[in-house]
């Protein structure tokens, strides 16, 4: 079809094309960043997490660390929570992935390096494969005779007696893969504190952090440390899925029947912890998912408007071409090809306007580049939008009779 | 005039109700997306103490003596000596401190089971200085900070809780193992930010709606607090290590803030000397080593410095600004397209003599009408979308309310952009050549 025509009727409403032209280049731009943004949210709400997420159920205590009795007591709540049925495996530790606050640990790579390599998440407990279902990719679990307790090390620490802080740790494949690229990263050495050497002993598929997900998803490490119960701490129960209310249930009553004046901080599932942790995350896509449909909406109906009021216009023009000859075909194409060309200079205007507003967003925002994937998919869904809103008053168009061109001179 | 170019936009409106419909609609939500985000920004960004925040001010040092080179910042608080000296200088009008722990709570004559509560264990100038309502009984004294008197102030939301909102003043309340005597409950008080425990902003990464939770429920002076839950204080950051955790007093940690106020522009300069002069003489005791590296920021100027509003309210608040420009745009295309149509009545009112400014003056009136509309049903969209802003679980979820100024800012939003959406249109409109039309009918 020849677009020339096209072109030299949109010259006489230059104001009209121009406006709807820079209105599909917003929403183009807008819609191709909020698609991104949207896909970032979701992509990190499925982040997998390296642990059995669907088996696991979690009791978090008030503190009672300041009685001299408290390891035994810990002792005494571990026993109990290993009857309730169902439980296959229990630990304490001291947080939990997507657990929202987090301690972390300041990685060396040498003991005479003053700047940190890296920051990675701290976990800390005893019987922590099993329960966590973490997988060790390399290397091997820690012995028993590796574990030791808290205030033990804390009381090293104090006293600089770096023979009694335990030496091995499990750090995970991205950590490894961050400081030691492509090497074994077994029997490496790493340095924390004042130089007090660590060294990896093996090596975690994957496991996230409890928070500071700009950090390194996936840097963590395990050090063989037993905790008492203190703030903070968690009680973790593995189970079968379907088990999970059940078993949460029985643990809450084994530990209130130990002691009945303890308060319950904190209970439920692991899904349900991970489901808070991201509720912001999910808010945010829900109303960049609304943005975008409203505003494709509205632009629907800016196009479906200005459509109408130039079928209106042209209304004699069309009669006349309906008598010289034109079908109704050639003016529904007519209108449909006036459409397209309109939508494809603001899709060229909106690629432009998206790479500026991502500039800006990378700049303020901390997000990532745009892919260039999600061009063709605003373009899409644009010529889509335009085509649709233009084809009732296209009909409309196709619909006058050629008598029109006869009438009201 | 104005009242007949009213009853034409009237009845042009009515003349077609799809397109009128569609322009209503287009700005009423652009203006609830907009005014939505924009309360929530108002509400997020806004003085937690108007009138008074200018007078307050945030000492801030550099007591971390592990590093060699400089921190490019001091630290978000400080360490309990340095507070201490700043506090008992009482070189200021006022000055508190501040540290908050958790701690059981109990009291023995309520019918309640114990409670997990947050306790804020600060100073006696704390009430007067923040302007802190009081519903029952007042603050306590100076004297009480020196004595380490066993009392408490409570907040309204705990007074419900365990005495059913009664006047509990005189009553005990067992902080873990303390017993304390209740002096003062407070009004509902609800500071947007808690700014007075707004700090590590910078390490958020804009993920910062933590910093608009609610206040504390117990309230106790400093030297009581740090005996009555000693062992369960955390520090913000330590350099070296605390000899019993949770214990810090003399720990090398920095745990507790320090606020000011100081009243005149001549106190703020003598207040920033002083706390210079403090750090060197502290470097030259060997307890710092970073003197030069202090600051003395206001209270806004430290809640900006943290970065307080969280980062996706602010890309929220651009998209739906965004969107409203995208509604704008919607609007003047529909608004010429109507203007345009109406080539006819326009050529008979300019033929029987209405001037250009007539035409225009018309067709502004009626954008205005169809953006008054559009403010009112966008006022309505606002509404939904606040109640849906607090169903959101977030901190801040239970103060978004549009108050008296933003209803305002909704209705001049909305007429404002209707009138330059329709300004163009008008003036399109008011130019056409009257014969031309004429000849055309």
């Amino acid at each position: 079809m020849d677009i020339k025509p096209i072109f030299s009727t949109l010259q006489r409403h230059k104001f009209t094309a121009c406006l709807l032209i820079m209105e599909i280049a917003l929403t183009c731009a807008i819609v191709c960043n909020a698609i991104f943004l949207i896909g970032q949210r979701l992509q990190l709400m499925q982040t997998p997490t390296g642990i059995a997420e669907h088996e696991l159920v979690y009791v978090q205590m008030a503190d009672i660390s300041d009685r001299p009795d408290v390891m035994a007591r810990t002792e005494a709540d571990l026993a109990a929570l290993r009857q309730v049925p169902g439980a296959k495996s229990v630990m304490l530790i001291n947080q939990l992935p997507f657990g929202g606050s987090s301690s972390n640990m300041d990685i060396k790579l040498s003991p005479e390096q003053t700047k940190t390599t890296i920051s990675v998440a701290q976990y800390m407990g005893e019987n922590m494969l099993s329960t966590l279902g973490v997988h060790l990719v390399a290397g091997r679990d820690f012995r028993p005779d590796e574990f030791v307790d808290i205030d033990k090390v804390y009381a090293a620490l104090r006293a600089g007696d770096l023979t009694a802080i335990p030496k091995p740790v499990l750090i995970t494949q991205a950590m490894a893969e961050r400081l030691w690229p492509g090497q074994n990263p077994l029997g490496k050495q790493l340095y924390v504190a004042q130089g007090i050497p660590l060294t990896v002993i093996g090596v975690m598929k994957e496991l996230v952090r409890p928070n500071q997900r700009n950090n390194g998803l996936h840097y963590s490490l395990f050090n063989p440390v037993r905790m008492p119960m203190s703030s903070g701490t968690y009680y973790v129960l593995r189970c079968a899925s379907q088990d999970r209310e059940q078993v949460l249930r029985s643990a809450v009553v084994k530990l209130r029947k130990l002691d009945p004046n303890r308060i319950v901080l904190d209970k439920g599932t692991w899904d349900e912890m991970r489901r808070d942790y991201f509720r912001d995350d999910r808010a945010m896509a829900g109303i960049l998912v609304s943005v975008c449909l409203a505003l494709l909406i509205v632009t629907a109906l800016g196009i479906v408007g200005l459509a109408s009021f130039w079928v209106a216009q042209r209304n004699r023009s069309i009669g006349v071409r309906r008598a010289l000859g034109a079908t109704r075909g050639n003016i529904l194409h007519y209108f449909q090809t006036e459409n397209f060309l309109l939508t494809t200079m603001g899709i060229g205007l909106g690629m432009v306007l998206a790479y500026g507003i991502n500039l800006f967003l990378i700049v303020h925002y901390e997000v990532p580049r745009l892919p260039l994937m999600y061009f063709p998919i605003g373009a899409l869904l644009l010529w889509m939008i335009g085509q649709a809103a233009v084809l009732g008053p296209a009909l409309r168009a196709a619909g006058v009779p050629p008598v029109v061109a006869t009438r009201s001179v | 005039m104005f009242g007949y170019y009213i009853d034409l936009a009237l009845r042009s409106l009515k003349h077609n109700r799809v397109l009128t419909g569609l322009m209503v609609l287009a700005i009423a939500v652009g203006i609830g997306a907009s005014m939505t985000t924009l309360t929530v920004m108002h509400l997020l960004s806004g003085d937690p103490l108007p009138g008074k925040s200018a007078t307050l001010f945030y000492p801030q040092l550099d007591p971390d003596t592990s590093v060699a080179s400089s921190h490019s910042q001091p630290t978000d608080v400080m360490d309990y000596r340095s507070a201490m000296d700043l506090w008992s200088a009482h070189r200021a009008d006022r000055q508190t401190i501040v540290v908050d722990s958790d701690l059981k709570v109990t009291a023995p004559d309520a019918n309640v089971p114990p409670l997990m509560m947050t306790m804020l264990s600060t100073t006696a100038d704390f009430f007067p200085m923040f302007d802190v309502p009081f519903q029952y009984g007042s603050g306590w004294s100076d004297d009480d900070d020196a004595r380490r008197s066993r009392v408490a102030i409570i907040s309204a939301s705990l007074n419900d809780k365990l005495f059913g909102g009664a006047n509990s003043v005189g009553r005990t309340l067992r902080l873990r193992d303390t017993d304390v005597r209740i002096i003062g409950v407070l009004k509902p008080w609800r500071p947007s930010p808690l700014f007075y425990t707004v700090r590590g902003g910078r390490f958020a990464h804009g993920d910062t709606a933590t910093f608009y939770g609610k206040i504390e429920d117990v309230f106790v002076p400093l030297s009581s607090g740090l005996e009555i839950n000693d062992g369960n204080f955390y520090q913000f950051n330590c350099w070296g290590m605390p000899k019993r955790t949770g214990h810090l007093i003399d720990a090398p940690c920095e745990w507790v803030a320090v606020w000011v106020q100081l009243n005149n522009a001549a106190k703020q300069a003598d207040y920033r000397r002083f706390l210079h002069d403090y750090a060197e003489q502290q470097q030259s005791l060997g307890r710092f080593t970073h003197a030069e590296n202090t600051r003395l920021p206001s209270l806004m100027e430290w809640l900006d410095y943290n970065g307080v509003v969280p980062s996706d309210v602010h890309l929220q608040t651009g998209l739906s600004f965004a969107f409203l420009v995208i509604c704008l745009l919607n609007t003047v295309g529909l608004l010429l397209a109507k203007f345009l149509r109406r080539g006819g009545e326009i050529g008979v009112r300019r033929a029987l003599g209405a001037s250009r400014g007539a035409i225009f003056a018309q067709f502004l009136v009626e954008a205005g009408v169809v953006g008054l509309l559009g403010g009112v049903a966008g006022w309505l969209l606002t509404l939904v979308g606040l109640w849906l802003v607090r169903q959101q679980p977030t901190p801040y979820a239970d103060m978004v309310h549009l108050d008296a100024f933003m209803f305002v800012i909704t209705f001049a939003l909305a007429i404002v952009v209707s009138l330059l959406a329709g300004a163009l249109p008008a003036l399109r409109a008011s130019r056409m050549a009257p014969a031309f039309q004429l000849k055309a009918q």
